[in-house]
């Protein structure tokens, strides 16, 4: 293995609150930080004017395999995640079959070690065929290897239900990932309620469909002492419940994607009006209001929200290619996510700081999984290497197309976006890099 | 393969062209846009009056009407239209058709664009979907109802049929009652309502309303409000828009009972608007339940004449998105 000194470059480390321009020798693991390093031998990538940062972790994908290989396969959606900056992922359970036994997640995993192209850690489903019916056996899902508990889009809408699982998630001392929603109040919307959906026609989901939802699951981990997770909060009164449960004490976090934190319901209706009903828009939960989108910035940057989740959900073609009310709801986004979050640095609407932990030790402590993954989310000399080199300047325009996801399912394509993965380093090894071919 | 003939039976006063490919909601169209269609109208309407009441101006035409919904009268009236210009005419309803063995909307456009549709008229249930058939076919889309979205030749033989009673609309009140989250009549009424001037009032229970849409536009203005009596003050035109007996499944009204309480338009409320104020409605209508029938069919009614205007009206469009094809 060839050793790589990445020269020049601004090196970040939230965790061990490193900033400074320094070169960074790997030879598997994180040899050496500092100025001026020889190394004889070493493969030098120049980087200056570049961001080098520990390898970007996400909470929240979509793999697709088993049973929906059509939208996506573990092979195709790490390898999209890698160019996106991501080291680490947490697989969703929403797959076919869903993983609530042992036998189903020790089969994923046998998958993801042959195939995948990065870490992926799954999680497990809280309920039988995520359908919110009867309990998995979750004791055993967690000896098999999961890092969280969630039925991923399917609400545990029963509440005697959630309770009983949050007892058992608290005592084995795994997250519970939520989707938070009402499903009879949300009543089948198919994006936000507000001002596009009155104008487009469209049936809405209500924000106190998610906000009502988090209070009652905010109850329910008090009650348990559970760690309630909750997935890609979207609205401004979601923020000031997790704000309050988090000074009360509670075992609360919660995530953002990057759509939310970079769109609005404005995005549905389109940029002209034959662009209007764009599936591509079409998300669960939906793209809210300019109000929302500025709250959940704050709500980062404030520490309230503690990762930025990128909810990567590819899909088919035709899943996209048809009338709104039929689209799926999802947006591959992995590829662009570092970039949006790095177009907003760039629009002085999120601090660098606040950016690169809610993409590196932010999600890290969410999940606890330096317990599981030693050195994860950070830059910690002799532990194995996961890094990222980003040009936060360069600017670039989406082309679905060239992406490596098949999901090519993103309202993004066709904007310029600033901010570039150049290189992605894993376990030591220089895994993608855009200008060195044949890396 | 099409020929157009600038038959010297439609002339119209107006220097301005249509340019459009498509018609999908009104909302686009500015107010010299919708001058230019009611005088066209105008124009088709005098040819309706005479003995014969046909053309040969879109002879060669091919006008599809794709309909995933029932429909009398939109359909029936496209029809009609599209003959007395003398267009080639192909009806196609999703039962019957390769709809039901699953073919895609697309698929579909794409099959009638391939066959030789110049002009497909469409109506669906979904919102939105005229604009995805419009997105991948060459064909002019002409919006025949979309969803609870927009309904955009309705609003346009609405305010044909409004401007031949009040003449201009400019700061006229129009009141508009009943289901409107759900009405795609309403929404396209809204705009070119606004777009004349009128001052527009959407009324009925605050279940059935969209709130967001109240405002001053650049035109007219919009208020929202679930007061019908206090609504009819001062207006000069009401259209009642049906109600659908499944709201009251899906918990969105009490009953039809008590929607007739707060909203039915009846003599007692009639007299509350001004003397001589139109009453509309574009069917199908519930008499007895938003309408009284009396009312209905009473002086004030011009709910025959909107079926009737309907015709010359989407004659006026297949005209003019036709002529702008072949331009």
């Amino acid at each position: 293995m060839t050793a790589l000194l990445f020269r020049g470059g601004r090196v970040i480390d939230p965790l061990h609150g490193i900033d400074r321009v320094a070169d960074v020798l790997i030879d598997g693991v994180v040899r050496q930080i500092g100025t001026g390093i020889d190394a004889p031998g070493a493969r030098v990538v120049d980087v200056a004017g570049c961001i080098v940062v520990p390898g970007f972790v996400d909470l929240h994908t979509h793999l697709r395999e088993p049973g929906y290989e059509q939208k996506g396969t573990i092979a195709t959606e790490t390898e999209a995640a890698l160019r996106g900056g991501f080291t680490t992922i947490c697989a969703m359970p929403n797959t076919s079959p869903a993983p609530d036994s042992a036998s189903v997640l020790r089969s994923l995993l046998e998958t993801i070690a042959r195939d995948a192209r990065i870490r992926v850690l799954p999680i497990g489903c809280v309920t039988r065929g995520r359908a919110g019916k009867e309990l998995a056996e979750l004791s055993e899902l967690a000896d098999a290897g999961c890092v969280a508990f969630s039925d991923d889009g399917s609400p545990v809408a029963d509440a005697r239900l959630m309770r009983n699982a949050l007892a058992f998630t608290g005592a084995i001392g795994l997250p519970l990932s939520e989707h938070c929603d009402n499903p009879t109040l949300n009543g089948g919307g198919v994006m936000h309620e507000g001002r596009i959906s009155e104008r487009l026609g469209l049936s809405g989901q209500p924000t106190a469909a998610e906000v009502s939802a988090i209070a009652r699951n905010i109850e329910l981990a008090e009650a348990t002492g559970a760690h309630l997770h909750i997935a890609h909060v979207t609205t401004a009164r979601s923020v000031e419940l997790v704000a309050e449960a988090k000074a009360r004490g509670l075992h609360v976090t919660a995530e953002v994607t990057p759509s939310h934190l970079f769109l609005t319901e404005d995005a549905v209706f389109g940029t002209g009006r034959e662009a209007a009903y764009d599936t591509n828009a079409k998300i669960n939960p939906p793209l809210r209001t300019e109000a929302d989108r500025k709250a959940l910035l704050r709500g980062l940057e404030a520490g309230i929200i503690n990762a930025i989740a990128t909810d990567h959900a590819p899909h088919a073609i035709e899943d996209k290619l048809c009338e709104f009310d039929e689209a799926a709801f999802g947006i591959s986004c992995i590829e662009t996510a570092a970039a949006t979050v790095f177009t907003l640095v760039a629009r002085g609407e999120l601090s660098l700081a606040t950016a690169l932990r809610a993409l590196t030790s932010g999600p890290v402590e969410a999940f606890a999984l330096r317990s599981r993954v030693p050195g994860i989310g950070a830059l910690t000399p002799g532990v194995s290497a996961d890094l990222v080199v980003v040009d936060p300047s360069l600017a670039w325009t989406v082309d679905t197309a060239a992406f490596a996801s098949k999901g090519k399912n993103s309202p993004l394509n066709g904007v310029e976006l600033t901010g570039q993965v150049r290189h992605v380093v894993f376990q030591g090894e220089l895994a993608h890099s855009l200008e060195l071919a044949n890396a | 393969m099409l020929e157009v003939s600038n038959s010297d039976a439609i002339s119209t006063a107006t220097n301005l062209q249509w340019h459009a490919k498509d018609l999908l909601d009104t909302d686009t169209l500015t107010p010299e846009e919708i001058e230019l269609v009611l005088t066209t109208a105008e124009a088709m309407h005098e040819v309706r009056s005479r003995p014969v009441g046909k053309v040969a101006t879109l002879r060669g035409a091919t006008v599809v009407t794709l309909f995933y919904e029932q429909s009398t009268r939109t359909r029936a009236s496209f029809e009609v239209a599209a003959k007395a210009l003398g267009a080639d005419v192909v009806n196609l309803t999703a039962s019957g058709s390769s709809v039901e063995k699953g073919e895609s909307l697309i698929d579909t456009i794409r099959t009638l664009e391939a066959i030789g549709a110049d002009v497909v008229v469409m109506r669906h249930g979904k919102s939105g979907a005229p604009y995805l058939a419009a997105r991948h076919t060459s064909a002019s889309v002409i919006n025949g109802g979309d969803g609870t979205h927009a309904h955009p030749t309705q609003a346009l033989l609405d305010l044909f049929t409004m401007r031949r009673h009040v003449g201009s609309l400019e700061g006229k009140k129009v009141v508009i009652v009943g289901d409107v989250l759900h009405s795609r009549v309403a929404r396209s009424n809204l705009w070119t309502l606004m777009a004349a001037g009128a001052s527009v009032t959407l009324c009925g229970p605050a279940t059935l309303l969209p709130h967001t849409l109240a405002g001053q536009g650049e035109h007219g203005r919009c208020d929202v409000t679930t007061n019908f009596d206090k609504a009819l003050e001062g207006a000069d035109i009401v259209m009642a828009l049906r109600i659908q007996k499944e709201r009251q499944n899906s918990g969105l009204i009490p009953s039809l009972r008590e929607y007739i309480r707060g909203y039915q338009l009846n003599a007692r409320r009639l007299q509350i608007a001004n003397p001589g104020a139109l009453v509309m409605h574009p069917g199908p209508m519930n008499e007895g339940i938003e309408i009284a029938p009396d009312i209905a069919h009473g002086l004030g009614s011009v709910i025959e004449e909107q079926v009737t205007n309907g015709v010359a009206v989407r004659m006026a469009l297949l005209y003019l998105i036709t002529t702008a094809r072949a331009r």
